[in-house]
C-alpha cells in the first residue's frame, strides 16, 4: 500500500486542490478542493446552493474545466483522457434531460448503445430496470406524461444501463413527494450495496444523514468539514443533552434547578418550555447518557415528578449551523 | 472504435427520430417552395407577368433555398433549445466519444435533410410546372455534388445559429437572418442579370445561398440556342461554398463547446 499509484487506484474518486473561477466572476466558485471517495462508498456534498457542489460535480463529469487543481476517476486523470473517464460515469442532474423525443424504454436502449453495448444485452437490461423502478407498464410512452418522480427514477434506470464505475446524484429527490423520495432512497442503497460508488449533493441533511457514509460540508467553495455523520456530530461541544420533563409546583422550581446544575459533568441547564405546572428542561453534558439515574434522582430530591427522559443527538443541521453560523434553508 | 459506435448510435438516434415525423418533416420543408413553383413557375408565366424560360432559371434557386433551409432548420431549432434550457443532448455528450463528433454528427444530420428535401423538388417541379419542368442530364454529377453541398452549408449555418441564438430571440432571429438570406441569395433571379445593378451583385456574394443557387443552376440550365448558360464560375462557386462550410463548422464547433463545457 506504500506505492502512491497504488493508493490512488483503489480511491473511485481523487480531487486534488480543485479550483474553478467562471469567467467574469470576482470569487471562486470552488476554492480548493481536495477529498477521496473509496470504492463502493456513498459519499455526500452537503452545503446550501452555491456552495459549490454542483460546479465540483460538473468537474468530476467532464462539463467544467477546472480552473487549477485535478481530478481523477478510477484511476483516469479527467482533464487528460475525459472520454475514458465518461465510459466510467453516469450522471444524474437535478433537472430532467430526457430525450424527449424518445419513446421511454428507447430512451433506455439509445443511451446503452451510445455506450456501445450490444443489442442484445441492452433489451434484455432496460427490461430488468424498467421493472425495478416500477416504470415497466408505461414504456412505450413519451416522457411527457411522466410525473417528476417517474422522471427521476427513468434517469436514474438510464443511468445504470451501461453498468457504470461512479455515479453522480445531483440533489435526487429535491422537488420530489415523501413516496418517492423514500423509493429513491431504498434504491440507491440498493444500488451502493451491489458496489456502486455513489457521489450525491444535497441541501437536506435527512437525506446525507441517511444514505452518505461520508459526509463533506460545503459552503463558500470550500469544504468545512469531511467524516462519517458519527464523527461530525461529535463536533459539537457538549453535543448530547438530556431532556427530561417534570411535574414541579411553583415554590420547588428553583432548588430542582439548582439540583440539576450539581450534577457532576453537567456543563449547563435550560428551561426550555413551561406548561403550567410541567416543566422541560434541556441539561448538556459531554456524555448525557450516564446521566439519567442522577438526573431522575435529583428531580425526585427536589419533590418533583419525573414525567418523560429523553436523549438529544445532535442533528447535522446544528453541526452545519455551528460551522457556518447560519442556517441553511 | 468505443467511439465510432457511439457516433453510430447517435446517428440512428436521428434516423429514428427524424423518420417518426418525416411526414411533418416534408411539410414543414416543402410547403413554401411548392407555392413559389406554382405562382412563378405557372401563374405569373399563365397570365404573361412572367417569360416562359423564368421557371426554369427559378427552379435550381428553389432547389438550393429549400435544401439549406431545411437543413438549417433541423439543426438551429433543436440546438436552441438543447442549449438554452431542455438540456436533452446531454446524454448524448456523456457519450464516450469526443464533443466535436457530436456537433458534426448534427451537421452530418441536418445535411442529409437538406439533401433530402432538395431532392424532393425535383419530381415535385415536373408535377407542378409540367412542360416547363427543364433540367439539363449531363451534369448529373455536378448536380449532385451541388445539392450535396448547399445542404453542408445550410448546416453549418444552422449551427453556428443554433449556438449563438437565445431561446427568447428565436423568432426575432429567424427574420433577421432567414429575410436577408432568402432575399440576397440570387434565389429568384441569376446573378449574371444584376449586371445592371452592381452594388446589389456585390452584396449577393457575400451569401453563400448565392454560390449554392449559381452551381445548381450551372447544373440544371440547358444551352439557350446552343450558347451555355452564363452563371458563376464554377471553381469559384466550389471554393466559396468550401470555405464556407470549414469557417462556419469551426466557429460553430467552437461556440458549441463554449456552451457546453464551461
Amino acid at each position: 500500500m506504500s506505492d502512491p499509484e497504488q493508493m490512488i487506484d483503489a480511491s473511485a474518486i481523487h480531487v486534488s486542490q480543485l479550483v474553478k473561477r467562471y469567467k467574469n466572476s470576482k470569487s471562486n466558485a470552488v476554492d480548493g478542493v481536495s477529498f477521496e471517495v473509496s470504492r463502493g462508498e456513498i459519499f455526500g456534498l452537503l452545503g446550501p446552493n452555491g456552495a459549490g457542489k454542483t460546479t465540483t460535480i460538473g468537474v468530476l463529469t467532464t462539463s467544467i474545466l477546472p480552473t487549477s487543481g485535478s481530478a481523477s476517476l478510477m484511476g483516469v486523470d479527467i482533464a487528460l483522457d475525459p472520454i475514458e473517464a465518461k465510459r466510467r460515469i453516469a450522471v444524474v442532474p437535478q433537472q430532467s434531460n430526457l430525450d424527449r423525443s424518445l419513446k421511454v424504454r428507447e430512451i433506455l436502449t439509445f443511451h446503452a448503445a451510445y455506450h456501445g453495448v450490444a443489442r442484445k444485452q441492452r433489451e434484455t437490461r432496460a427490461s430488468q430496470l424498467l421493472d425495478e423502478l416500477g416504470l415497466g407498464k408505461r414504456q412505450n410512452e413519451k416522457v411527457n406524461r411522466y410525473s417528476g418522480g417517474m422522471a427521476q427514477r427513468l434517469m436514474i434506470a438510464r443511468a445504470l444501463m451501461h453498468s457504470p464505475d461512479v455515479l453522480f446524484l445531483d440533489e435526487p429527490t429535491n422537488n420530489l413527494d415523501p413516496q418517492s423520495r423514500l423509493f429513491l432512497w431504498e434504491r440507491i442503497q440498493e444500488l451502493n450495496t451491489r458496489g456502486l460508488t455513489i457521489l450525491l449533493t444535497t441541501h437536506d441533511m435527512d437525506e446525507a444523514d441517511m444514505l452518505c457514509h461520508r459526509i463533506a460540508i460545503m459552503d463558500h467553495g470550500k469544504i468545512l468539514v469531511n467524516d462519517t455523520s458519527a464523527e461530525l456530530k461529535k463536533m459539537i461541544p457538549d453535543g448530547t443533552a438530556l431532556e427530561v420533563r417534570a411535574y414541579a409546583t411553583t415554590a420547588r422550581r428553583e432548588p430542582l434547578a439548582a439540583a440539576l446544575k450539581t450534577i457532576a459533568g453537567v456543563t449547563k441547564v435550560d428551561t426550555m418550555e413551561a406548561d403550567g405546572e410541567l416543566l422541560t428542561y434541556r441539561i448538556q453534558a459531554h456524555c448525557a447518557d450516564t446521566l439519567i439515574g442522577p438526573v431522575a434522582q435529583a428531580v425526585l430530591s427536589a419533590g418533583a415528578e419525573v414525567r418523560d427522559l429523553s436523549i438529544k443527538q445532535p442533528s447535522l443541521e446544528e453541526v452545519f449551523i455551528s460551522l457556518t453560523e447560519r442556517h441553511l434553508r | 472504435m468505443l467511439a465510432a459506435k457511439a457516433f453510430l448510435a447517435i446517428l440512428r438516434r436521428d434516423a429514428v427520430v427524424t423518420g417518426r415525423e418525416f411526414v411533418p418533416f416534408l411539410l414543414q420543408a416543402l410547403m413554401q417552395p411548392m407555392f413559389f413553383l406554382f405562382i412563378f413557375g405557372k401563374v405569373l408565366p399563365g397570365i404573361g407577368l412572367a417569360d416562359h424560360n423564368f421557371a426554369t432559371l427559378m427552379l435550381p434557386g428553389i432547389v438550393a433555398l429549400t435544401g439549406m433551409i431545411a437543413a438549417m432548420q433541423g439543426v438551429t431549432l433543436p440546438l436552441v433549445l438543447d442549449l438554452g434550457y431542455a438540456h436533452e443532448i446531454d446524454d448524448r455528450l456523456l457519450a464516450p466519444l469526443p464533443v466535436w463528433w457530436v456537433v458534426f454528427e448534427k451537421v452530418l444530420f441536418g445535411a442529409l435533410r437538406g439533401t433530402i428535401a432538395s431532392s424532393v423538388i425535383f419530381p415535385l417541379g415536373r408535377w407542378i410546372l409540367g412542360d416547363g419542368f427543364v433540367v439539363r442530364t449531363d451534369r448529373i454529377l455536378v448536380l449532385i455534388s451541388m445539392v450535396v453541398l448547399t445542404a453542408l452549408v445550410g448546416s453549418v449555418i444552422g449551427l453556428l445559429m443554433g449556438t449563438i441564438i437565445k431561446p427568447e430571440h428565436i423568432s426575432l432571429m429567424f427574420t433577421l437572418i432567414f429575410t436577408p438570406l432568402l432575399f440576397t441569395g440570387c434565389t429568384y433571379y441569376p446573378w449574371g442579370a444584376l449586371a445592371n445593378i452592381r452594388w446589389f451583385q456585390i452584396i449577393t456574394l457575400l451569401n453563400p445561398l448565392t454560390y449554392a443557387a449559381e452551381g445548381l443552376r450551372y447544373a440544371m440550365v440547358p444551352a439557350i440556342g446552343g450558347r451555355p448558360f452564363p452563371t458563376l464560375a464554377l471553381h469559384w462557386i466550389l471554393l466559396a461554398l468550401g470555405v464556407s462550410v470549414a469557417v462556419t463548422f469551426l466557429a460553430g464547433n467552437r461556440l458549441f463547446h463554449r456552451r457546453v463545457i464551461t
